[in-house]
């Protein structure tokens, strides 16, 4: 297989559309030459510099190296979960409720995914945990944090509704139930648009990266699939695990409703 | 008054800087309680219906709350709040038999059209008293009334009213917090009165 390589110069013509852009931008007074140019060098030197970390833990190939790997980028989607939502919840646990839903869902799905290739003799290496682990992070991280904004918005803006059902004597699981619903539907409402648009819309980035690097197509296929098949189970895994925590926190082993739970918002 | 027909107990009610509070109220009667905004009025009747935490023990006919769940607690006392919330999507959801609550309607000078409306259409009045029928609905044992009639014409106050005597007379006993002297002169048979928090 020989697949396409992109050096300095196929690099070099990229970047000549994108200063093309900013020339524009310039000209005609768009405004967004300063971002575009900031947003591009960044992205040039955040993957250029995860390049050579990447290609210095393979050729370790240190298993502990890994596991260092694994847990600083838990810590980091953990971190953005928790610092992505609007209201947060009073103290530490806010982030220890982030951390269990997106740490859960990737490593049971990530450990299935590895243990499936484990006929193949480098199934540990780092070089095959270290991108499946973060492609599954990444859909669990982005969903659990949907699911979890969706889930505080709804019930701080549903007070009254939900202390009504209470005071009528139903339980938290009946009077939480629609928020619930609604809060894993738009946690899992990416992963199903982009398994449905898959192909047909766009070729999803496993199968269009694989095709470039010369692999046979229908080989390209199999692998998306595996990954959409894996997104799908644990993001969904991430966001149930997220809103289930989620109402746990805001309510108490008396049923009350427990808004004093959130941190106070500044003003 | 005989320590059996005690029907609402609370011991050394507290929360934050309301309280401790001691209160009982007998089977057929009301208590109302009364203080300047912000004393925590609708905050201990939110205690009594264990909607809130708190320090302090609440009984029903001798039954510690704690020895019941929360939702059981709260089919037994019911709080009746004066801003009440809707969560299905036509007023009738909200009951268990909307077929029944005609008679009361009618009382209550309410439309029976108003069943199929969203909660929504309903004027701040009519939300009022459907959610004062929504809650008697099941009879429970104790009432929890926070500001019952506060946005309704002097027809509907007296025709509610009614209905609550009525509530007492089969054995309910009433907590009511009001700011119209003249309907704690009406209802309650005993006033507590709660002080300005600090």
């Amino acid at each position: 297989m020989n697949g396409l390589v992109f050096g300095p110069g196929e690099l070099a013509l990229a970047a000549a559309l994108v200063l093309v852009n900013a020339g524009f931008s310039a000209a005609f007074s768009l405004g967004i030459h300063r971002s575009v140019l900031i947003a591009a060098a960044r992205m040039v030197a955040q993957l250029l510099l995860v390049g050579l970390v990447l290609g210095f833990i393979f050729t370790r190939a240190d298993h502990w190296l890994s596991i260092v790997v694994l847990a600083a980028m838990l810590v980091a989607a953990t971190f953005e979960v928790g610092s992505r939502q609007r209201n947060k919840l009073a103290g530490f646990w806010h982030y220890g409720l982030s951390g269990i839903a997106v740490s859960g869902g990737t490593m049971l799905v990530a450990a299935f995914a590895l243990l499936t290739v484990s006929a193949s003799d480098d199934w540990t290496a780092p070089r095959v945990v270290i991108p499946i682990f973060g492609i599954i992070l990444g859909s669990a991280m982005s969903a659990s944090s949907i699911a979890l904004n969706n889930m505080f918005e709804g019930v701080s803006s549903q007070r009254a509704a939900i202390e009504a059902q209470l005071s009528l004597g139903r339980t938290r699981a009946q009077a939480m139930a629609p928020l619930m619903q609604r809060a894993i539907y738009a946690g899992t409402l990416p992963v199903l648009n982009q398994m449905a648009g898959a192909g047909v819309i766009t070729l999803p980035g496993i199968m269009s990266g694989q095709i470039l690097a010369g692999a046979n197509p229908l080989v390209a296929a199999q692998s998306q699939i595996f990954l959409m098949l894996l997104l799908c189970a644990a993001s969904t895994a991430s966001v149930v695990t997220a809103v289930w925590l989620a109402a746990k926190s805001l309510s108490d082993d008396r049923e009350r409703l427990r808004l004093d739970r959130f941190r106070a918002k500044k003003s | 008054m005989q320590d059996a027909a005690i029907r609402l107990r609370a011991r050394g009610l507290k929360f934050q800087s309301i309280g401790p509070i001691d209160l009982e109220v007998a089977a057929g009667r009301c208590l109302a309680v009364s203080g300047p905004s912000g004393a925590g009025k609708s905050l201990t009747l939110k205690m009594l219906a264990d909607l809130v935490p708190h320090e302090g023990d609440c009984f029903v006919d001798g039954v510690a709350a704690g020895s019941m769940s929360g939702p059981g607690w709260r089919r037994l006392v019911r709080y009746v709040s004066s801003e009440p919330g809707w969560w299905a999507a036509s007023v009738a959801q909200h009951f268990a038999d909307a077929n029944g609550q005609a008679e009361n309607m009618r009382r209550l000078s309410l439309d029976a059209s108003l069943l199929e409306a969203a909660p929504e259409r309903l004027s701040t009045g009519e939300r009022q008293r459907m959610a004062f029928l929504r809650a008697i609905e099941d009879r429970p044992k104790v009432l929890l009334l926070d500001e019952p009639t506060s946005a309704l014409d002097p027809v509907s106050v007296h025709a509610l009213e009614e209905i609550v005597r009525e509530m007492m007379q089969a054995g309910c006993a009433v907590v009511l917090t009001s700011h119209d002297p003249e309907q704690v002169e009406r209802l309650a048979h005993t006033v507590m009165q709660l002080e300005s928090r600090r």
